[in-house]
């Protein structure tokens, strides 16, 4: 194997949120999309994270093997966005499996052309956020296009890599019924994703922006009503999607 | 082949025409020829390996009994003390009986006539009674003072004659603290479980007989003490006999039923806490003893589980009530009427079956049923192979009540065998085997201050421990710090011992647990407890001196009270070696320093890393630390990291942990845990899931003890300011639970500012 750099923003050594079992999560650096409701605008840039080489984490990640075991948990990739650095996480992810650990990746998939078959072949586990079905309202969004993402995600349908579906619901921008049907209906064809999360948009990263000096344009849209999180959940239960 | 050691036939019940009632259907074995409780639990008892789906809520009687004892309790919170004897002294027989409801109560005892009213137990020190009285607002008896004063000398009297000036010095400076040299030592407990399983006359019977063996040629000290100690035992037991009497029972002979075995071994309870006021009176292991009788009564058809059930709901109901009387002072490092009514469920035995019994279930079934509490101090014995439904169960209780705090099986069973308890928080002990010297803590950060000032306090500016070279030069290194720190190490440990072998001696001659001890085999196993405070602290300032630039900054007397550093250094707590290796060599090295000094009765010396709440006092009295703690902040509680220096999320803090060794530090590794419960996962089931992942995986590790809490800083800080919203409120703190009302202002804050782990 050989050794790759790759710039950290963080790592979170028990993570229970991003994938199966307790996790450790290393959050790279660097993203391309420049979503509107993004609560970690601070780890966009890639060089304001830490570098360092695959190496180096995987000798940390070998020291949590066996409590990782024990916790049913992996390693999970995230960001930012981890395939700005597709090399960095290929390292990373053959060394886990070197050693036998749970690999998840946790991207937009807007990078798809950087997620060649060797790295796909690494990552046993997905959580893809589809930010909108709208490429519209995608592109308002996020600034960037929907299209690679749908190539992705149909990418990891062929591959049959279990994919965990996370969908920010942000009333005024992705709550609209039509097209969350439309995402159900996709998805559900795609036949390999386990579970949907439906993440209600919360303002907790604000101060973030603030402190960078970035203009938060959510200010006044408000957190969704339990009401409408359910409305949603249920469009993708109907579609015969295990929904959380 | 018997694999039980009974010969073919006696195993078969119906073939024992002469059995006697009270043993019906129990498989005979060596229990029933020589006292060996753990006998006949592992011959009887069920294992069960279910889920909670069985337990049934509160009863009507119950939820009323309930509810009255809950209104005594908001108007003692109201009070700080409800009532309290202030002339009658607490002894085994000294009060009629007291009731809370007598119709609606199913099991019965009170440590005084009245719920809740404080005993009078001046025996440990007549001073400290006396303190305790006065602050809370009650006015001591002049007969019983001057009685006390004149004609009954107590444990404090006697240590006080006993320690030497330099004793005296350490004490106040609070280098050494919380040693119970005014108050029952406690941390002892008796094997209750035996009063129901054998009557008092036959256990009356197995002390005269031991009492025989001691008929010797010639009465060495040693034997003639034990001679002494076995007729106190007799005739304790004789008085819990008359105590059962005053209640309307006949303890003479075995229970017959559950609801008379949960009876006879809560009586044995009761007159432990009315004889002795130890900081910690932990109950023991009784959940699976008590199932075998439980589940009899079911079989028979005689009992129903909301019956059940009902018998330990009020069984938990009374250890609740359990109060001691303090002054200020304890308080402050031992905050909000803790007792210790530690009981142990769960754990496996030596043969791999579970222990775990429905009754256990049923035990942590009353977290539910009446609500979170700080007592009995439940702890779950974590197993790899625990059954997987208790496993869900605590930690869904764990969840909701933040009440329960859980220990390595794992570890201990090798040390311990499979009947142990906990005393106190974190201290192992095999039941009716085994009993410990209890002994505080020392400071060991103030003891690397004394390294730097050549044994000047750091504070009072006085010469408390011997005159060394202190160090001189601006710049503090580790390779300067380290040889004279270990020269303080020295001094220290042989003083506390010297401290701990003069309180044991004479609380063993003024204030000897009889009852408690009457409890144990003849010959029991001694432990002597010391412990260590503010690990955490000197690792990091260790890894300071070792990795960055120190420099020290001294005051007008000359003495270092502050250093300035700077550059980056390793923490304790981010699964980092270069600092974890520091921890483990100085648990290691102060226990090996422990060992070289004799100790009273050739009692084993052990350690702990606990503070109680004492890490906020600790912290008080010591001045600034080269980790840049400054002067009077907290230690870190136990054997936790700083405050908020664990960056890495709760498995490289586990680790940090795990790391420090049990086997230098038997007497149990105390470590807190906060977390908020969105971090444990996006539903109920993920969040159990988890949080049973995090046990395995930490266990797993080696870790020994871990506090669960799981609730968010607002929700704290809320009670803060409004306690009357959260009566109820328990957070978990060094080794035992609290209500949050009852602490501190100080203490409520150093809680608030724990790391809380919160994952993105």
């Amino acid at each position: 194997m050989k050794n790759t750099t790759g710039y950290i923003h963080s790592i979170e050594s028990a993570g229970t949120l991003d994938g199966p079992g307790v996790r450790r999560i290393l959050f790279l650096s660097g993203c391309p999309l420049r979503c509107l409701y993004c609560h970690n605008p601070d780890t966009r840039k890639l060089k304001h994270g830490k570098l360092t080489d695959a190496f180096s984490e995987l000798r940390e990640i070998a020291k949590n093997q066996n409590m990782l075991a024990k916790m049913k948990g992996g390693v999970t990739l995230s960001g930012g966005e981890p395939l700005l650095q597709p090399e960095f996480v290929k390292t990373i992810f053959e060394g886990c499996k070197r050693m036998g650990i749970h690999t998840t990746l946790d991207t937009s998939g807007f990078l798809n052309n950087n997620a060649d078959d060797e790295l796909l072949d690494l990552t046993d586990h997905v959580l893809l956020d589809i930010k909108s079905f709208d490429p519209t309202a995608y592109k308002n969004l996020t600034g960037v296009k929907l299209q690679p993402t749908l190539d992705f995600a149909q990418r990891l349908a062929d591959k049959n890599i279990p994919v965990w579906l996370r969908y920010v619901l942000v009333p005024g921008h992705t709550d609209d019924m039509n097209a969350l049907g439309e995402l159900a209906l996709f998805v559900h064809k795609l036949g390999n994703v386990e579970r949907v999360e439906i993440l209600p948009f919360h303002k907790m990263g604000e101060y973030k922006w603030n402190e960078s000096d970035m203009e938060y344009q959510l200010s006044e849209t408000p957190e969704p009503n339990s009401e409408q999180v359910n409305a949603a959940r249920c469009v993708f239960k109907n579609a015969g999607l295990l929904t959380l | 082949m018997n694999t039980n050691g009974t010969s073919g036939t006696i195993d078969l019940p119906f073939l024992q025409d002469d059995t006697p009632e009270y043993y019906r259907s129990f498989k005979t074995g060596n229990w029933a020829k020589e006292i060996d409780v753990r006998n006949f639990i592992q011959l009887n008892y069920t294992p069960y390996q279910g889920d909670s789906s069985f337990l049934s809520g509160p009863t009507d009687n119950t939820k009323l009994l309930w509810q009255q004892v809950m209104n005594l309790m908001v108007e003692e919170q109201k009070k700080g003390v409800l009532d309290a004897d202030n002339s009658v002294v607490s002894s085994i027989v000294s009060h009629k009986a007291g009731y809370i409801d007598k119709d609606l109560e199913r099991v019965v005892g009170l440590q005084t006539d009245k719920p809740l009213k404080r005993s009078l137990m001046p025996f440990g020190g007549v001073r400290m009674a006396q303190k305790a009285l006065e602050s809370n607002g009650f006015e001591f008896s002049d007969d019983t003072r001057e009685a006390f004063s004149k004609l009954r000398k107590t444990h404090n009297d006697g240590v006080f004659d006993a320690y030497t000036a330099d004793i005296r010095k350490a004490r106040s400076s609070g280098i050494i603290t919380g040693l119970p040299d005014a108050y029952a030592r406690g941390r002892i407990i008796g094997d209750y479980r035996r009063v129901a399983l054998y009557g008092i006359d036959r256990l009356i019977e197995d002390k005269v007989e031991q009492l025989d063996s001691l008929e010797v040629q010639s009465l060495s000290e040693d034997i003639i003490r034990l001679r002494e100690e076995m007729n106190e035992q007799i005739r304790s037991l004789g008085e819990l006999k008359e105590m059962a009497v005053e209640y309307g029972f006949d303890i003479s002979k075995p229970a017959g039923n559950a609801v008379e075995a949960v009876q006879w071994l809560y009586f044995g309870y009761l007159a432990a806490v009315k004889e002795q006021n130890g900081a910690a009176m932990s109950f023991g292991r009784v959940s699976t003893f008590l199932d075998v009788y439980i589940k009899r009564d079911i079989d028979e058809g005689n009992l129903t589980e909301d019956e059940a059930q009902e018998i330990i709901d009020h069984l938990v109901m009374k250890l609740r009530m359990v109060r001691f009387m303090r002054p200020p002072e304890y308080n402050e490092l031992f905050s909000g009427d803790p007792t210790w009514v530690t009981e142990v469920v769960g754990g496996m035995g030596l043969d791999g079956r579970t222990l775990t019994s429905k009754t256990a279930f049923r035990f942590v079934q009353t977290l539910h049923n009446l609500g979170p509490a700080p007592e009995p101090n439940l702890t779950v014995l974590w197993s790899d192979n625990l059954p997987e439904g208790f496993k869900k169960f605590c930690v869904q209780t764990s969840i909701e009540t933040s009440s329960l705090q859980y220990e390595n099986d794992d570890l201990m069973r090798e040390y311990w065998g499979d009947d142990y308890g906990i005393a106190c928080c974190v201290s192992a002990m095999k039941i009716g085997k085994q009993m410990q010297f209890f002994g505080a803590r020392a400071n060991l950060a103030k003891t690397m201050l004394y390294a730097i000032n050549g044994g000047k306090d750091e504070v009072s500016g006085d010469q408390v421990a011997p005159e060394f070279m202190p160090i001189l030069g601006d710049k503090l290194t580790y390779e300067e710090l380290m040889p004279k720190f270990d020269s303080m190490m020295d001094w220290l440990a042989s003083l506390y011992m010297n401290a701990l072998n003069a309180i044991h001696y004479m609380h063993d001659k003024y204030y000897y647990e009889r009852l408690e001890m009457a409890l144990h085999d003849r010959d029991v196993f001694r432990t002597m407890a010391c412990g260590i405070a503010g690990l955490s602290v000197v690792a990091d300032s260790l890894s300071a001196c070792k990795y960055a630039d120190v420099k020290i900054i001294r005051d007008e007397r000359g003495l270092a009270t502050d250093f300035e550093t700077t550059g980056e250094f390793p923490l304790f707590g981010n699964d980092d070696d270069r600092v974890d290796d520091i921890a483990r060599d100085l648990v290691k090295l102060f226990m090996s320093k422990l060992k070289k000094n004799p100790t009273y009765r050739d009692s084993v010396a052990t350690q702990s890393i606990l503070t109680i709440t004492s890490n906020v006092v600790y912290g008080k009295k010591t001045g600034g630390t080269p980790d840049g703690r400054k002067k009077g902040d907290p230690f870190g509680p136990g054997a936790n990291p700083v405050h908020g220096r664990d960056k890495n999320g709760a498995v490289s803090s586990m680790r940090s942990i795990a790391k420090l060794p049990y086997e230098y530090a038997q007497d149990g590794i105390s470590y807190t845990f906060s977390i908020v419960p969105k971090a444990l996962g996006r539903d109920e089931e993920s969040q159990i899931e988890n949080m049973v992942n995090l046990l395995d995986g930490y266990f797993g590790e080696g870790g020994h003890h871990i506090n669960v809490n799981v609730f968010n800083r607002e929700t704290l800080l809320d009670a803060m300011d409004h306690p009357e919203k959260y009566p109820q409120l328990t957070v978990r703190v060094s080794g035992y639970a609290v209500n949050f009302n009852k602490l501190t202002r100080e203490q409520q804050e150093d809680v608030v500012t724990r790391t809380f782990h919160e994952s993105c």
